[in-house]
């Protein structure tokens, strides 16, 4: 299976470890074998291992190492953000944030609301099954 | 003008002789003497510094000599100056907070703060409709905090106090046992009319404030627990 997600300049990347967790970062430039320059709209550019990113699909259109002002143009360009949220795997993340910040109440309210769907579920699944029967 | 205010409202001065190392200030003696302009206060009084006449001491009533004197030295207690003060409050616990109660006969049960008593025990209510749990004295250790509050601005705690929770010592009549005995339990086992009129108050302006979030009602009268997946450390509350 060949690979589809390359490291490049442009590239997009997830911080999996460290003080940046959770952070899409683009990689600027690419330092030697292990190590690449990453900078973030947030965050000031700086050098990371490769093995603290994990690459994501999205690529935008830079040249190496560019201003912030550039970078931050670029990723408007692109439209990395709302790529991000509506790619499954951002959506996935929202969703664990979402569950891991719930208050108690918040998870009662859940609670509440599954059973709800659950109990819709099953009276239209008894509906079918007296029609078929 | 400052100088017609009472000495208290005056704002604290900085020193006028800064550090320029830990104990050592930059200015000497007599340069600090210059600045804080004694030679001026001097000059105003006539060349001394003005002096508060002494109050005449009272004369000390005259004390007999004692009478015993022990035979070893007494030695007196070391000098505590210690306050006595209820517990330190979380902050995450307020007036209106809903705690989970962690120990006890109600453990489990989400319930309504409203006030920290002198002891350091809070006061707490289910209210007692929804849930079971009176007007009763927690203890902080024994409780999680959560984030919900609810609204307790109708309510008037004033009255409780830890004397209202004491027990009620009562005379005891130590002449018949037997018959007496048997007597005196069954009395003692209801509670007055008037805890439950305190009860009723309480939660009437609770209740009210509690109905008007949806779902909050059902939330005090469900039990908290954890269940499988769920980590008490990563857990918000």
């Amino acid at each position: 299976m060949p690979f589809k997600r390359y490291v490049e300049i442009g590239r997009i990347a997830l911080v999996n470890y460290g003080k940046d967790y959770g952070k899409l970062v683009v990689i600027v430039d690419v330092i030697y074998q292990n190590r690449a320059l990453v900078d973030a709209p947030d965050m000031v550019r700086g050098q990371m291992n490769f093995k603290r990113l994990t690459l994501t699909d999205i690529k935008i259109d830079i040249k190496r190492v560019p201003n912030k002002k550039t970078l931050i143009a670029a990723m408007e360009a692109a439209d990395v953000k709302s790529k991000w949220e509506n790619s499954s795997w951002g959506r996935k993340l929202i969703v664990q944030k979402k569950r891991a910040s719930l208050n108690d109440f918040d998870r009662f309210k859940v609670m509440l609301a599954k059973i709800k769907k659950a109990g819709v579920v099953r009276q239209e699944l008894a509906k079918l099954k007296k029609e078929t029967a | 003008m400052q100088k017609t205010m009472a000495p208290k409202d005056r704002k604290p001065h900085v020193s006028r002789n800064p550090d320029l190392i830990r104990g050592v200030g930059k200015y000497s003696r007599s340069k600090m003497y210059h600045k804080r302009g004694l030679w001026a206060i001097k000059a105003k009084n006539g060349g001394t510094f003005p002096k508060h006449e002494k109050k005449a001491a009272e004369a000390a009533p005259a004390e007999k000599p004692p009478k015993f004197y022990p035979a070893d030295d007494v030695k007196k207690p070391l000098v505590n100056k210690r306050k006595a003060r209820p517990t330190k409050l979380r902050a995450s616990i307020t007036p209106g907070t809903v705690l989970i109660i962690l120990a006890g006969r109600f453990k489990g049960k989400r319930v309504v703060f409203l006030k920290q008593l002198t002891s350091g025990l809070l006061l707490v209510t289910g209210p007692f409709k929804i849930n079971g749990v009176p007007l009763r004295r927690v203890n902080q250790s024994y409780v999680i905090a959560t984030s919900t509050k609810v609204d307790i601005s109708g309510v008037n705690v004033e009255k409780f106090d830890d004397k209202y929770f004491g027990k009620k010592v009562e005379k005891k009549k130590k002449k018949g046992e037997g018959e007496f005995f048997e007597a005196e339990k069954e009395e003692k086992n209801t509670l007055p009319q008037d805890k439950k009129d305190d009860q009723k108050t309480v939660d009437a302006a609770l209740i009210a404030s509690i109905e008007a979030v949806p779902d909050l009602k059902s939330y005090l009268g469900a039990r908290f627990s954890l269940k499988a997946g769920m980590k008490p450390h990563e857990l918000v509350f």
